[in-house]
């Protein structure tokens, strides 16, 4: 029988490596996996690199990771939020690096990753800074430059409903970057707000499959807060 | 630099509901954070164009009442929302997947600077900004059919907006195809920038005065017909 469905953070957490990248989904705090940061954060794995649309909020949850100096490098489309001062503080200092990615470079690039693509091209920044150093190809007579895949050693996903094999539905907007990290990630561990029974999930509506999940664990929460 | 005193700018709302009006029913439309997400509000119920949030909503509807009502529902500003009827909700990579391929018939946004040739800048002031945050703004440019701009003529120290050549790091090249500011409508073509409308009061050499670039005005279109 296939129970992905584990009862503990620590098992959630188990075998998380020193110097993984780490693929954190929500757009703000909708989405956004929050138990599974501190269940990260108590799990130890340091040296890390944080994939995430936002540099995290006051001094919890990604901000807290953040500052308890675990995170090496932040990949980021926007590194601001209703109060990141955390990350603000690093930065100046220079004790984290960034990479800034426009949002839909970052969502496709970790696309790609979970698709077998390991790098594709776009017409998103070219003639701009951030597409300094890039491989440039004019195809077609329009120019693109290369953007890379972006894998996963682990994803971090919340989700609306879940079953035992890994199947997952979201909640309105909070579906965000959830399924392409989902897809992304090496080891991709979901947190959930309802765990329900095998075949409660419509096949139609499913939103991924649990072909891309291997560990989920119930964390009925509520609503998330405003802001981020 | 400034304009004469007998001259009404428009205000952000007028210039929202200036915009409303180019708008054709069936589009499918992103609106920036600021001024453009106004537009929104100067477009008629029975109009039905499809407003897109970066984050996964298309068929975006009105703010929610009461504010948090539904705390799952969210848009780019990270504002609560609502879904209109026919609306729905997809993941990241289909959201940008709509933008870069082509799927959107129109995007406003703000912006710093836009060049005469089309180069609009808005994602940062200087190279070396702490953490400059680019968001969504340089798949929207380059994905879009078509790119308006939505902005005031002048910075709040009377510097001009629209230039010859952007200072500002670029979010995009030779993309902007029409400018609507307080003072005016401007179209961007492949031979520079043509003035469309002149606010009410305002002549076409104020116009030319607060402007760092070349400026024509448009030949009325009744004459445009040979």
């Amino acid at each position: 029988m296939i129970n992905k469905i584990v009862q503990s953070m620590a098992d959630a957490m188990n075998g998380v490596q020193d110097g993984s990248t780490v693929l954190l989904a929500g757009f703000g705090a909708v989405g956004q996996p929050v138990y599974l940061i501190d269940g990260l954060i108590e799990q130890g794995a340091s040296n890390l690199t944080i994939v995430a649309n936002n540099p995290g909020v006051g001094r919890v949850g990604l901000a807290r990771l953040l500052e308890l100096g675990r995170v090496r490098k932040v990949i980021c489309s926007f590194p601001r939020s209703s109060d990141p001062v955390v990350f603000v503080e690093l930065y100046r200092e220079g004790r984290i690096e960034l990479e800034i990615v426009p949002q839909g470079t970052m969502a496709e690039r970790m696309r790609a990753a979970g698709a077998g693509i390991p790098a594709f091209f776009s017409a998103t920044s070219v003639g701009t800074k951030l597409a300094e150093g890039k491989e440039h190809r004019e195809i077609d007579g329009r120019t693109y430059v290369l953007e890379k895949a972006l894998p996963g050693d682990l994803a971090l996903v919340e989700c609306w409903q879940a079953d035992r094999w890994g199947n997952l539905i979201y909640k309105q907007s909070g579906r965000n970057f959830n399924p392409v990290m989902a897809m992304a990630g090496k080891l991709t561990v979901v947190q959930t707000q309802h765990v329900v029974d095998l075949g409660d999930l419509d096949p139609e509506v499913i939103i991924t499959p649990g072909i891309f999940v291997d560990r989920v664990i119930h964390v009925p929460y509520g609503d998330p807060p405003f802001g981020g | 630099m400034s304009i004469s005193s007998n001259v009404a700018p428009r205000t952000r709302k007028e210039i929202a509901a200036r915009i409303a009006v180019d708008i054709c029913e069936g589009w499918y439309v992103n609106l920036g954070i600021g001024m453009p997400t106004m537009v929104a509000n100067s477009i008629p119920d029975d109009c039905e164009v499809v407003l897109h949030s970066e984050n996964g909503v298309l068929g975006m509807g009105a703010a929610q009442e009461p504010s948090g009502s539904q705390p799952w529902l969210i848009n780019a500003g990270k504002n609560y929302v609502t879904l209109r009827t026919g609306g729905a909700y997809v993941h990241h990579a289909d959201s940008f997947a709509m933008i870069r391929g082509g799927h959107l018939d129109l995007c406003i946004l703000g912006a710093f600077q836009v060049a005469n040739n089309g180069d609009i800048a808005n994602w940062a002031t200087s190279e070396n900004d702490t953490a400059p945050a680019v968001g969504g703004a340089m798949d929207l440019c380059v994905g879009a059919k078509n790119l308006w701009v939505a902005m005031n003529h002048l910075t709040k120290d009377g510097t001009p907006k629209i230039v010859e050549s952007c200072t500002y790091p670029l979010t995009a090249t030779s993309v902007v195809k029409r400018i609507y500011t307080d003072l005016a409508v401007i179209s961007v073509g492949t031979d520079g920038l043509e003035v469309d409308e002149l606010t009410s009061g305002l002549t076409f050499d104020e116009l030319q005065n607060v402007t760092d670039a070349p400026l024509r005005m448009a030949r009325p279109s009744a004459q445009s017909t040979e």
